[in-house]
Protein backbone atom coordinates (compact mmCIF):
# COMPACT_ATOMS: atom_id res chain seq x y z
CA UNK A 1 0.00 0.00 0.00
CA UNK A 2 1.23 3.49 -0.81
CA UNK A 3 2.60 5.45 2.13
CA UNK A 4 0.35 8.29 0.99
CA UNK A 5 -2.85 6.33 1.62
CA UNK A 6 -5.11 8.33 3.90
CA UNK A 7 -5.98 6.04 6.81
CA UNK A 8 -8.09 8.56 8.74
CA UNK A 9 -11.66 7.51 9.42
CA UNK A 10 -13.24 9.95 6.93
CA UNK A 11 -10.50 9.21 4.39
CA UNK A 12 -11.11 5.46 4.40
CA UNK A 13 -14.90 5.79 4.49
CA UNK A 14 -14.80 8.06 1.44
CA UNK A 15 -13.16 5.22 -0.51
CA UNK A 16 -15.75 2.68 0.66
CA UNK A 17 -17.50 2.19 -2.67
CA UNK A 18 -14.36 1.64 -4.75
CA UNK A 19 -12.87 -0.70 -2.12
CA UNK A 20 -16.10 -2.70 -2.01
CA UNK A 21 -16.45 -2.97 -5.75
CA UNK A 22 -12.96 -4.42 -6.08
CA UNK A 23 -13.41 -6.74 -3.11
CA UNK A 24 -16.69 -8.39 -4.08
CA UNK A 25 -16.09 -8.65 -7.82
CA UNK A 26 -19.64 -7.55 -8.41
CA UNK A 27 -21.08 -4.34 -9.80
CA UNK A 28 -24.19 -3.68 -7.74
CA UNK A 29 -25.17 -0.70 -9.91
CA UNK A 30 -26.69 -3.07 -12.48
CA UNK A 31 -29.46 -3.99 -10.01
CA UNK A 32 -30.48 -0.42 -9.11
CA UNK A 33 -33.96 0.66 -10.21
CA UNK A 34 -33.68 4.30 -9.16
CA UNK A 35 -34.28 5.97 -5.80
CA UNK A 36 -34.74 3.49 -2.99
CA UNK A 37 -35.46 0.53 -5.24
CA UNK A 38 -33.30 -2.25 -6.60
CA UNK A 39 -34.13 -5.57 -8.24
CA UNK A 40 -33.56 -8.05 -5.44
CA UNK A 41 -34.59 -11.17 -7.33
CA UNK A 42 -32.42 -10.21 -10.30
CA UNK A 43 -29.46 -9.82 -7.93
CA UNK A 44 -30.09 -13.22 -6.37
CA UNK A 45 -30.57 -14.87 -9.77
CA UNK A 46 -27.62 -13.30 -11.60
CA UNK A 47 -25.06 -12.96 -8.86
CA UNK A 48 -25.94 -15.96 -6.75
CA UNK A 49 -26.04 -19.61 -7.73
CA UNK A 50 -28.88 -22.02 -8.34
CA UNK A 51 -29.77 -24.42 -5.56
CA UNK A 52 -28.18 -27.33 -7.45
CA UNK A 53 -24.98 -25.38 -8.05
CA UNK A 54 -24.78 -24.42 -4.37
CA UNK A 55 -25.32 -28.04 -3.30
CA UNK A 56 -22.50 -29.17 -5.59
CA UNK A 57 -20.14 -26.44 -4.35
CA UNK A 58 -20.92 -27.34 -0.74
CA UNK A 59 -20.50 -31.07 -1.33
CA UNK A 60 -16.93 -30.41 -2.54
CA UNK A 61 -15.94 -29.26 0.94
CA UNK A 62 -18.18 -31.51 3.02
CA UNK A 63 -20.78 -28.89 3.86
CA UNK A 64 -24.49 -29.59 4.32
CA UNK A 65 -26.53 -32.79 4.39
CA UNK A 66 -26.53 -32.58 8.18
CA UNK A 67 -28.78 -34.88 10.23
CA UNK A 68 -32.30 -33.90 11.26
CA UNK A 69 -32.91 -35.26 14.76
CA UNK A 70 -36.22 -35.61 16.59
CA UNK A 71 -35.99 -34.27 20.16
CA UNK A 72 -38.36 -36.76 21.76
CA UNK A 73 -37.62 -36.00 25.39
CA UNK A 74 -37.83 -32.23 24.95
CA UNK A 75 -41.12 -32.72 23.10
CA UNK A 76 -42.45 -34.81 26.01
CA UNK A 77 -41.29 -32.14 28.43
CA UNK A 78 -43.02 -29.38 26.43
CA UNK A 79 -46.25 -31.40 26.40
CA UNK A 80 -46.30 -31.50 30.23
CA UNK A 81 -47.08 -27.80 30.26
CA UNK A 82 -49.19 -27.70 27.07
CA UNK A 83 -52.99 -27.59 26.82
CA UNK A 84 -54.65 -30.97 26.08
CA UNK A 85 -53.85 -32.21 22.57
CA UNK A 86 -51.11 -29.63 22.12
CA UNK A 87 -47.34 -30.05 21.96
CA UNK A 88 -45.85 -30.30 18.47
CA UNK A 89 -42.96 -32.66 17.69
CA UNK A 90 -39.65 -30.75 17.85
CA UNK A 91 -36.87 -31.57 15.38
CA UNK A 92 -33.42 -30.03 15.18
CA UNK A 93 -31.09 -29.73 12.21
CA UNK A 94 -27.69 -30.57 13.66
CA UNK A 95 -25.70 -27.95 11.79
CA UNK A 96 -22.82 -28.27 14.26
CA UNK A 97 -21.83 -31.26 12.08
CA UNK A 98 -20.63 -28.89 9.33
CA UNK A 99 -16.89 -28.23 8.95
CA UNK A 100 -16.20 -25.22 11.17
CA UNK A 101 -19.03 -26.22 13.50
CA UNK A 102 -22.08 -24.23 12.37
CA UNK A 103 -24.51 -23.49 9.52
CA UNK A 104 -22.21 -20.59 8.61
CA UNK A 105 -20.12 -23.12 6.67
CA UNK A 106 -22.87 -22.97 4.04
CA UNK A 107 -22.29 -19.26 3.47
CA UNK A 108 -18.53 -19.54 3.70
CA UNK A 109 -18.43 -22.45 1.23
CA UNK A 110 -19.96 -20.38 -1.56
CA UNK A 111 -17.99 -17.21 -0.70
CA UNK A 112 -14.67 -19.07 -0.75
CA UNK A 113 -15.60 -20.89 -3.96
CA UNK A 114 -16.42 -17.53 -5.54
CA UNK A 115 -13.18 -15.97 -4.29
CA UNK A 116 -11.11 -18.84 -5.71
CA UNK A 117 -13.01 -18.77 -9.00
CA UNK A 118 -12.40 -15.04 -9.44
CA UNK A 119 -8.70 -15.48 -8.70
CA UNK A 120 -8.44 -13.75 -5.33
CA UNK A 121 -5.52 -14.92 -3.17
CA UNK A 122 -7.40 -14.60 0.07
CA UNK A 123 -10.62 -13.75 1.86
CA UNK A 124 -11.48 -11.37 4.70
CA UNK A 125 -14.50 -11.35 6.97
CA UNK A 126 -15.40 -9.01 9.81
CA UNK A 127 -17.16 -11.15 12.40
CA UNK A 128 -17.10 -12.00 16.07
CA UNK A 129 -19.40 -14.95 15.40
CA UNK A 130 -19.19 -18.49 14.06
CA UNK A 131 -18.73 -17.15 10.57
CA UNK A 132 -15.03 -16.58 11.27
CA UNK A 133 -14.28 -20.26 11.89
CA UNK A 134 -16.49 -21.18 8.93
CA UNK A 135 -14.60 -18.90 6.53
CA UNK A 136 -11.24 -19.96 7.95
CA UNK A 137 -12.13 -23.63 7.51
CA UNK A 138 -13.45 -23.20 3.95
CA UNK A 139 -10.50 -20.98 2.99
CA UNK A 140 -8.16 -23.71 4.24
CA UNK A 141 -9.87 -26.24 1.96
CA UNK A 142 -9.70 -23.91 -1.04
CA UNK A 143 -6.06 -22.93 -0.43
CA UNK A 144 -6.88 -19.27 0.23
CA UNK A 145 -5.31 -16.94 2.76
CA UNK A 146 -7.78 -15.80 5.38
CA UNK A 147 -8.04 -12.80 7.70
CA UNK A 148 -10.79 -12.56 10.31
CA UNK A 149 -11.35 -9.18 12.00
CA UNK A 150 -13.06 -9.46 15.38
CA UNK A 151 -14.48 -6.84 17.73
CA UNK A 152 -13.05 -8.41 20.88
CA UNK A 153 -11.78 -6.39 23.82
CA UNK A 154 -13.01 -3.40 25.83
CA UNK A 155 -10.92 -0.51 27.17
CA UNK A 156 -10.08 -2.61 30.28
CA UNK A 157 -8.67 -5.30 27.93
CA UNK A 158 -11.46 -7.74 28.86
CA UNK A 159 -13.00 -10.11 26.32
CA UNK A 160 -15.98 -12.42 26.13
CA UNK A 161 -14.79 -16.03 26.42
CA UNK A 162 -17.08 -16.95 23.51
CA UNK A 163 -15.32 -14.57 21.10
CA UNK A 164 -11.88 -15.62 22.35
CA UNK A 165 -12.75 -19.23 21.55
CA UNK A 166 -13.93 -18.31 18.06
CA UNK A 167 -10.65 -16.50 17.48
CA UNK A 168 -8.71 -19.55 18.63
CA UNK A 169 -10.72 -21.69 16.20
CA UNK A 170 -9.90 -19.32 13.33
CA UNK A 171 -6.19 -19.64 14.14
CA UNK A 172 -6.54 -23.41 14.32
CA UNK A 173 -7.70 -23.32 10.68
CA UNK A 174 -4.70 -21.20 9.70
CA UNK A 175 -6.34 -17.77 9.61
CA UNK A 176 -4.86 -14.47 10.76
CA UNK A 177 -7.05 -12.96 13.45
CA UNK A 178 -7.07 -9.18 13.79
CA UNK A 179 -8.49 -8.29 17.20
CA UNK A 180 -10.07 -4.88 17.67
CA UNK A 181 -11.41 -2.94 20.62
CA UNK A 182 -15.11 -2.14 20.97
CA UNK A 183 -16.70 0.04 18.34
CA UNK A 184 -18.41 0.08 14.96
CA UNK A 185 -15.08 0.99 13.31
CA UNK A 186 -14.52 -2.73 12.89
CA UNK A 187 -15.95 -1.93 9.47
CA UNK A 188 -13.42 0.88 8.97
CA UNK A 189 -10.49 -1.43 9.62
CA UNK A 190 -12.09 -4.14 7.52
CA UNK A 191 -11.96 -1.68 4.58
CA UNK A 192 -8.31 -0.89 5.36
CA UNK A 193 -7.48 -4.61 5.28
CA UNK A 194 -9.37 -5.15 2.00
CA UNK A 195 -7.53 -2.24 0.42
CA UNK A 196 -4.14 -3.35 1.72
CA UNK A 197 -4.42 -7.00 0.69
CA UNK A 198 -6.72 -6.96 -2.34
CA UNK A 199 -8.50 -9.97 -0.84
CA UNK A 200 -12.11 -10.97 -1.43
CA UNK A 201 -14.80 -9.58 0.88
CA UNK A 202 -16.37 -12.78 2.24
CA UNK A 203 -19.28 -10.74 3.55
CA UNK A 204 -22.18 -12.51 5.20
CA UNK A 205 -24.49 -10.47 3.04
CA UNK A 206 -23.52 -11.14 -0.59
CA UNK A 207 -25.90 -13.01 -2.90
CA UNK A 208 -23.43 -15.96 -2.83
CA UNK A 209 -23.40 -16.08 0.95
CA UNK A 210 -27.16 -16.01 1.31
CA UNK A 211 -27.67 -18.45 -1.57
CA UNK A 212 -25.47 -20.80 0.47
CA UNK A 213 -28.17 -21.03 3.16
CA UNK A 214 -30.94 -21.92 0.72
CA UNK A 215 -29.76 -25.54 0.80
CA UNK A 216 -30.47 -25.57 4.54
CA UNK A 217 -34.13 -24.66 4.03
CA UNK A 218 -34.41 -27.12 1.15
CA UNK A 219 -32.90 -29.96 3.21
CA UNK A 220 -35.26 -29.20 6.12
CA UNK A 221 -38.26 -29.57 3.82
CA UNK A 222 -36.95 -32.77 2.24
CA UNK A 223 -35.93 -34.42 5.51
CA UNK A 224 -39.14 -33.58 7.36
CA UNK A 225 -41.18 -34.98 4.49
CA UNK A 226 -39.10 -38.14 4.38
CA UNK A 227 -39.34 -38.70 8.14
CA UNK A 228 -42.95 -37.69 8.75
CA UNK A 229 -44.73 -37.55 5.41
CA UNK A 230 -45.78 -33.95 5.94
CA UNK A 231 -44.50 -30.39 5.82
CA UNK A 232 -43.37 -28.64 9.01
CA UNK A 233 -45.91 -26.28 10.59
CA UNK A 234 -43.11 -23.86 11.39
CA UNK A 235 -39.38 -23.44 11.16
CA UNK A 236 -37.63 -21.42 13.88
CA UNK A 237 -34.56 -19.50 12.81
CA UNK A 238 -32.14 -17.52 14.95
CA UNK A 239 -32.10 -13.96 13.65
CA UNK A 240 -28.93 -11.84 13.76
CA UNK A 241 -28.18 -10.08 10.47
CA UNK A 242 -31.13 -11.78 8.76
CA UNK A 243 -29.24 -14.08 6.36
CA UNK A 244 -30.22 -17.23 8.21
CA UNK A 245 -33.91 -16.30 7.98
CA UNK A 246 -33.67 -15.15 4.37
CA UNK A 247 -31.70 -18.11 3.01
CA UNK A 248 -33.69 -20.74 4.91
CA UNK A 249 -37.01 -19.25 3.86
CA UNK A 250 -35.91 -19.05 0.21
CA UNK A 251 -34.78 -22.67 0.29
CA UNK A 252 -38.10 -23.79 1.72
CA UNK A 253 -39.96 -21.88 -0.99
CA UNK A 254 -37.77 -23.65 -3.57
CA UNK A 255 -38.86 -26.95 -2.00
CA UNK A 256 -42.44 -25.73 -2.46
CA UNK A 257 -42.92 -25.72 1.31
CA UNK A 258 -45.18 -22.69 1.25
CA UNK A 259 -47.44 -23.19 4.25
CA UNK A 260 -44.65 -23.45 6.80
CA UNK A 261 -44.51 -20.44 9.12
CA UNK A 262 -41.13 -18.69 9.11
CA UNK A 263 -40.37 -17.62 12.68
CA UNK A 264 -37.32 -15.51 13.50
CA UNK A 265 -35.92 -15.64 17.04
CA UNK A 266 -33.44 -13.34 18.80
CA UNK A 267 -32.09 -13.15 22.31
CA UNK A 268 -33.51 -10.07 23.99
CA UNK A 269 -30.70 -7.61 24.71
CA UNK A 270 -32.91 -4.53 24.81
CA UNK A 271 -31.38 -1.66 26.75
CA UNK A 272 -27.77 -2.57 25.94
CA UNK A 273 -26.03 -0.28 23.45
CA UNK A 274 -24.15 -2.26 20.82
CA UNK A 275 -21.41 0.36 20.38
CA UNK A 276 -20.88 0.88 24.12
CA UNK A 277 -17.52 0.07 25.65
CA UNK A 278 -19.32 -0.38 28.97
CA UNK A 279 -22.18 -2.61 27.74
CA UNK A 280 -19.99 -4.77 25.49
CA UNK A 281 -19.02 -7.23 28.22
CA UNK A 282 -22.32 -7.09 30.08
CA UNK A 283 -24.01 -9.31 27.52
CA UNK A 284 -23.56 -13.06 27.39
CA UNK A 285 -24.63 -13.54 23.77
CA UNK A 286 -22.41 -12.02 21.12
CA UNK A 287 -24.73 -12.74 18.19
CA UNK A 288 -28.28 -13.88 17.42
CA UNK A 289 -29.58 -11.04 19.58
CA UNK A 290 -31.94 -8.09 19.13
CA UNK A 291 -28.98 -5.68 18.90
CA UNK A 292 -28.31 -7.07 15.44
CA UNK A 293 -31.71 -8.55 14.60
CA UNK A 294 -33.92 -5.49 14.90
CA UNK A 295 -31.64 -2.95 13.14
CA UNK A 296 -30.88 -5.36 10.29
CA UNK A 297 -34.53 -6.38 9.83
CA UNK A 298 -35.66 -2.77 9.72
CA UNK A 299 -32.85 -1.49 7.46
CA UNK A 300 -30.86 -4.28 5.79
CA UNK A 301 -28.58 -2.02 3.76
CA UNK A 302 -26.51 -1.09 6.82
CA UNK A 303 -24.36 -4.11 5.88
CA UNK A 304 -20.80 -4.33 4.53
CA UNK A 305 -21.97 -4.58 0.90
CA UNK A 306 -23.87 -1.98 -1.17
CA UNK A 307 -27.04 -4.10 -1.25
CA UNK A 308 -27.69 -6.69 1.42
CA UNK A 309 -28.94 -10.08 0.16
CA UNK A 310 -30.35 -10.79 3.63
CA UNK A 311 -33.77 -9.13 3.85
CA UNK A 312 -35.72 -10.87 6.57
CA UNK A 313 -38.93 -8.81 6.58
CA UNK A 314 -39.66 -10.23 3.13
CA UNK A 315 -40.01 -13.67 4.69
CA UNK A 316 -40.85 -13.45 8.39
CA UNK A 317 -44.28 -14.55 9.58
CA UNK A 318 -43.40 -13.97 13.24
CA UNK A 319 -40.45 -12.61 15.20
CA UNK A 320 -39.96 -13.84 18.77
CA UNK A 321 -37.51 -13.00 21.52
CA UNK A 322 -36.20 -15.18 24.33
CA UNK A 323 -34.04 -14.31 27.33
CA UNK A 324 -30.40 -15.24 27.88
CA UNK A 325 -31.41 -17.33 30.90
CA UNK A 326 -33.98 -19.30 28.88
CA UNK A 327 -31.36 -20.14 26.26
CA UNK A 328 -28.78 -21.28 28.83
CA UNK A 329 -31.51 -23.41 30.46
CA UNK A 330 -32.44 -25.01 27.11
CA UNK A 331 -28.77 -25.61 26.33
CA UNK A 332 -28.54 -27.58 29.58
CA UNK A 333 -31.73 -29.51 28.79
CA UNK A 334 -30.54 -30.35 25.26
CA UNK A 335 -27.37 -31.86 26.74
CA UNK A 336 -29.03 -33.70 29.60
CA UNK A 337 -32.25 -34.93 27.99
CA UNK A 338 -31.16 -35.41 24.39
CA UNK A 339 -27.44 -36.11 24.81
CA UNK A 340 -26.46 -33.24 22.51
CA UNK A 341 -23.91 -30.84 23.97
CA UNK A 342 -24.06 -27.79 21.71
CA UNK A 343 -23.18 -24.10 21.95
CA UNK A 344 -25.66 -21.75 23.63
CA UNK A 345 -26.04 -19.18 20.82
CA UNK A 346 -27.18 -21.90 18.42
CA UNK A 347 -29.95 -22.87 20.84
CA UNK A 348 -31.70 -19.50 20.69
CA UNK A 349 -34.42 -20.75 18.36
CA UNK A 350 -34.65 -24.01 20.34
CA UNK A 351 -35.75 -22.06 23.42
CA UNK A 352 -38.49 -20.42 21.37
CA UNK A 353 -39.50 -23.76 19.81
CA UNK A 354 -40.14 -25.19 23.26
CA UNK A 355 -42.62 -22.37 23.80
CA UNK A 356 -44.22 -22.44 20.32
CA UNK A 357 -44.66 -26.25 20.50
CA UNK A 358 -47.32 -25.71 23.19
CA UNK A 359 -49.42 -23.68 20.72
CA UNK A 360 -49.53 -26.41 18.07
CA UNK A 361 -51.21 -29.80 17.80
CA UNK A 362 -49.28 -32.94 18.75
CA UNK A 363 -49.11 -34.25 15.20
CA UNK A 364 -47.57 -31.02 13.87
CA UNK A 365 -43.86 -30.56 13.25
CA UNK A 366 -41.58 -27.78 14.44
CA UNK A 367 -38.05 -27.48 13.11
CA UNK A 368 -35.18 -25.74 14.85
CA UNK A 369 -32.86 -25.30 11.90
CA UNK A 370 -29.44 -25.06 13.56
CA UNK A 371 -27.06 -26.07 16.28
CA UNK A 372 -23.49 -24.83 16.74
CA UNK A 373 -20.33 -26.40 18.15
CA UNK A 374 -19.39 -25.92 21.78
CA UNK A 375 -16.07 -25.82 23.61
CA UNK A 376 -14.08 -23.99 26.25
CA UNK A 377 -15.35 -20.40 26.40
CA UNK A 378 -18.36 -21.15 24.24
CA UNK A 379 -20.50 -22.92 26.79
CA UNK A 380 -22.94 -21.92 29.58
CA UNK A 381 -20.47 -22.29 32.46
CA UNK A 382 -17.65 -20.05 31.18
CA UNK A 383 -20.13 -17.54 29.76
CA UNK A 384 -21.99 -17.29 33.08
CA UNK A 385 -18.72 -17.29 35.06
CA UNK A 386 -17.66 -14.29 32.97
CA UNK A 387 -21.06 -12.58 33.34
CA UNK A 388 -20.79 -12.81 37.15
CA UNK A 389 -17.28 -11.33 37.01
CA UNK A 390 -18.83 -8.32 35.24
CA UNK A 391 -21.35 -7.79 38.02
CA UNK A 392 -24.28 -9.51 36.31
CA UNK A 393 -26.47 -11.41 38.79
CA UNK A 394 -27.35 -15.01 37.90
CA UNK A 395 -30.21 -16.70 39.76
CA UNK A 396 -33.14 -19.09 39.38
CA UNK A 397 -36.57 -17.53 39.01
CA UNK A 398 -39.17 -16.41 36.52
CA UNK A 399 -37.66 -15.34 33.15
CA UNK A 400 -39.97 -12.32 33.03
CA UNK A 401 -37.62 -10.74 35.62
CA UNK A 402 -34.64 -10.98 33.24
CA UNK A 403 -32.83 -7.67 32.73
CA UNK A 404 -30.12 -7.60 30.02
CA UNK A 405 -26.77 -6.55 31.45
CA UNK A 406 -27.93 -6.85 35.06
CA UNK A 407 -29.84 -10.04 35.73
CA UNK A 408 -29.86 -13.44 34.06
CA UNK A 409 -32.73 -15.57 35.30
CA UNK A 410 -32.49 -19.34 34.85
CA UNK A 411 -36.10 -20.59 34.82
CA UNK A 412 -37.35 -22.59 37.81
CA UNK A 413 -39.51 -24.83 35.62
CA UNK A 414 -39.78 -25.70 31.90
CA UNK A 415 -43.31 -24.28 31.89
CA UNK A 416 -41.85 -20.81 32.44
CA UNK A 417 -40.13 -20.77 29.06
CA UNK A 418 -42.22 -18.38 27.06
CA UNK A 419 -41.08 -16.64 23.89
CA UNK A 420 -42.28 -13.07 23.51
CA UNK A 421 -43.76 -11.72 20.29
CA UNK A 422 -42.20 -8.70 18.63
CA UNK A 423 -44.82 -6.69 16.76
CA UNK A 424 -43.98 -7.39 13.13
CA UNK A 425 -46.14 -4.52 11.91
CA UNK A 426 -44.21 -2.15 14.17
CA UNK A 427 -40.97 -3.41 12.60
CA UNK A 428 -42.44 -2.85 9.14
CA UNK A 429 -43.42 0.69 10.08
CA UNK A 430 -39.92 1.22 11.44
CA UNK A 431 -38.54 0.12 8.05
CA UNK A 432 -40.87 2.54 6.25
CA UNK A 433 -39.89 5.33 8.62
CA UNK A 434 -36.26 4.93 7.54
CA UNK A 435 -37.32 4.78 3.89
CA UNK A 436 -39.25 7.99 4.39
CA UNK A 437 -36.25 9.69 5.97
CA UNK A 438 -34.15 8.64 2.96
CA UNK A 439 -36.70 10.16 0.60
CA UNK A 440 -36.84 13.39 2.60
CA UNK A 441 -40.01 15.07 1.34
CA UNK A 442 -39.92 13.70 -2.21
CA UNK A 443 -42.92 11.66 -3.34
CA UNK A 444 -42.56 7.89 -3.82
CA UNK A 445 -42.12 6.67 -7.37
CA UNK A 446 -44.45 3.75 -8.26
CA UNK A 447 -41.38 1.52 -8.67
CA UNK A 448 -40.31 2.42 -5.14
CA UNK A 449 -43.78 1.76 -3.76
CA UNK A 450 -43.81 -1.69 -5.30
CA UNK A 451 -40.29 -2.33 -4.00
CA UNK A 452 -41.14 -1.24 -0.45
CA UNK A 453 -44.25 -3.43 -0.41
CA UNK A 454 -42.08 -6.44 -1.35
CA UNK A 455 -39.45 -5.43 1.20
CA UNK A 456 -41.91 -5.64 4.08
CA UNK A 457 -44.10 -8.38 2.58
CA UNK A 458 -47.11 -6.12 2.55
CA UNK A 459 -49.30 -4.34 0.03
CA UNK A 460 -48.63 -1.18 -1.96
CA UNK A 461 -51.71 0.31 -0.30
CA UNK A 462 -50.20 -0.27 3.15
CA UNK A 463 -47.03 1.51 2.05
CA UNK A 464 -49.02 4.36 0.52
CA UNK A 465 -51.17 4.74 3.63
CA UNK A 466 -48.08 4.91 5.84
CA UNK A 467 -46.49 7.63 3.72
CA UNK A 468 -49.75 9.58 3.60
CA UNK A 469 -50.35 9.37 7.37
CA UNK A 470 -46.83 10.42 8.19
CA UNK A 471 -46.71 13.40 5.85
CA UNK B 1 8.07 -10.91 30.04
CA UNK B 2 11.10 -12.67 28.68
CA UNK B 3 13.01 -11.17 25.81
CA UNK B 4 11.71 -11.98 22.34
CA UNK B 5 14.05 -12.88 19.52
CA UNK B 6 13.69 -12.86 15.76
CA UNK B 7 11.12 -15.39 14.54
CA UNK B 8 9.31 -15.72 17.89
CA UNK B 9 5.52 -15.82 17.79
CA UNK B 10 4.50 -12.56 19.45
CA UNK B 11 1.53 -10.26 19.90
CA UNK B 12 1.56 -6.53 19.23
CA UNK B 13 -0.79 -3.69 20.15
CA UNK B 14 -1.47 -0.63 18.06
CA UNK B 15 -3.81 2.36 18.31
CA UNK B 16 -5.60 2.72 14.98
CA UNK B 17 -7.73 5.74 15.82
CA UNK B 18 -7.08 7.84 18.94
CA UNK B 19 -10.03 9.42 20.78
CA UNK B 20 -11.17 12.42 18.77
CA UNK B 21 -10.45 10.71 15.45
CA UNK B 22 -12.99 7.92 15.81
CA UNK B 23 -16.35 7.53 14.04
CA UNK B 24 -18.97 10.17 14.82
CA UNK B 25 -21.93 9.38 17.06
CA UNK B 26 -20.25 6.96 19.48
CA UNK B 27 -21.45 6.64 23.08
CA UNK B 28 -19.17 8.82 25.27
CA UNK B 29 -17.43 5.89 27.02
CA UNK B 30 -16.49 4.40 23.64
CA UNK B 31 -15.43 7.74 22.15
CA UNK B 32 -13.12 8.33 25.14
CA UNK B 33 -11.11 5.17 24.38
CA UNK B 34 -8.91 4.64 21.32
CA UNK B 35 -9.79 2.14 18.59
CA UNK B 36 -7.02 -0.36 19.23
CA UNK B 37 -5.83 -3.51 17.51
CA UNK B 38 -3.92 -6.62 18.52
CA UNK B 39 -2.26 -8.90 15.99
CA UNK B 40 0.05 -11.91 16.25
CA UNK B 41 2.99 -12.71 14.03
CA UNK B 42 6.66 -13.67 13.85
CA UNK B 43 9.02 -11.01 15.20
CA UNK B 44 11.14 -9.38 12.52
CA UNK B 45 13.65 -7.57 14.80
CA UNK B 46 16.65 -9.47 16.20
CA UNK B 47 15.56 -8.90 19.81
CA UNK B 48 12.87 -6.93 21.62
CA UNK B 49 11.24 -6.55 25.01
CA UNK B 50 7.75 -5.59 26.09
CA UNK B 51 6.84 -2.03 25.18
CA UNK B 52 9.23 -1.85 22.22
CA UNK B 53 7.77 -0.83 18.89
CA UNK B 54 8.41 -3.81 16.63
CA UNK B 55 7.34 -5.32 13.32
CA UNK B 56 5.82 -8.74 12.85
CA UNK B 57 5.04 -10.87 9.85
CA UNK B 58 1.54 -12.29 10.26
CA UNK B 59 0.45 -15.76 9.15
CA UNK B 60 -0.81 -14.29 5.86
CA UNK B 61 2.52 -12.53 5.26
CA UNK B 62 1.51 -8.99 6.15
CA UNK B 63 4.03 -6.78 7.92
CA UNK B 64 2.46 -4.91 10.84
CA UNK B 65 4.12 -2.64 13.40
CA UNK B 66 3.05 -2.02 16.98
CA UNK B 67 4.01 -2.26 20.62
CA UNK B 68 5.21 -5.70 21.73
CA UNK B 69 2.85 -7.00 24.44
CA UNK B 70 3.35 -10.77 24.61
CA UNK B 71 5.62 -13.60 23.51
CA UNK B 72 3.85 -16.82 22.50
CA UNK B 73 0.56 -15.56 24.00
CA UNK B 74 -1.60 -18.17 25.72
CA UNK B 75 -5.20 -19.01 24.90
CA UNK B 76 -6.91 -18.05 28.13
CA UNK B 77 -10.19 -19.86 27.64
CA UNK B 78 -11.63 -22.45 29.98
CA UNK B 79 -14.92 -23.96 31.10
CA UNK B 80 -15.24 -21.62 34.08
CA UNK B 81 -17.00 -22.76 37.25
CA UNK B 82 -19.94 -25.14 37.35
CA UNK B 83 -23.03 -22.99 37.73
CA UNK B 84 -25.17 -23.84 40.76
CA UNK B 85 -28.23 -22.52 38.93
CA UNK B 86 -27.71 -25.07 36.13
CA UNK B 87 -26.49 -28.08 38.14
CA UNK B 88 -29.95 -29.45 38.93
CA UNK B 89 -31.74 -28.51 35.71
CA UNK B 90 -31.28 -31.92 34.07
CA UNK B 91 -32.31 -33.91 37.15
CA UNK B 92 -35.39 -31.73 37.68
CA UNK B 93 -36.52 -32.27 34.08
CA UNK B 94 -35.97 -36.04 34.29
CA UNK B 95 -38.02 -36.11 37.49
CA UNK B 96 -40.91 -34.36 35.70
CA UNK B 97 -40.72 -36.87 32.85
CA UNK B 98 -40.59 -39.83 35.26
CA UNK B 99 -43.58 -38.54 37.24
CA UNK B 100 -45.55 -38.31 34.03
CA UNK B 101 -44.52 -41.85 33.04
CA UNK B 102 -45.72 -43.17 36.44
CA UNK B 103 -49.09 -41.45 36.13
CA UNK B 104 -49.56 -43.23 32.82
Amino acid sequence: MSVKTDLSYPGVMSRKNEIMKRAVGLDYDQFELGGLAFDYEMMMAQAGYSLDQVARIQAETGVGRTPLLELRNLTRLARLSAPPGKGARIFVKDEACNPGGSFKARRAAVSCYQAAKLGYRGVIAATSGNYGAAVASQAAMRGLNCIIAQELFDSRDLSQPEILEKGRACEAYGAEVVQLSVGPELFYHFLVLLEETGYFNASLYTPFGVAGIETLGFEVAEQVRALTGRDPAAVLITHAGGGNVTGTARGMIKANCRDTAVIGVSVDLSGLHMASDRDFNRKSFTTGHTGFGVPFATWPDRADVPRNAARSLRYLDRYLTVTQGEVFYMTELLAQLEGLERGPAGNTSLAAAFSVARELNRDEILVVQETEYTGAGKHPSPQLTFARSQGVVVRRGDPVDNKPGELIVIPNRPAQISARELDLNALKRSYLKKARAEKKSEPLHPVERKYLAAEINSTENWVEDYFREES
Amino acid sequence: MEQAKKGDWVQIYKVLLPPGERAPGLPPETAAAPLAMKVKGHLIEETATAGDVVSVQTITGRIVTGELIAVNPAYRIDYGCPQPELLNVGAEARRLLNEEAEVK
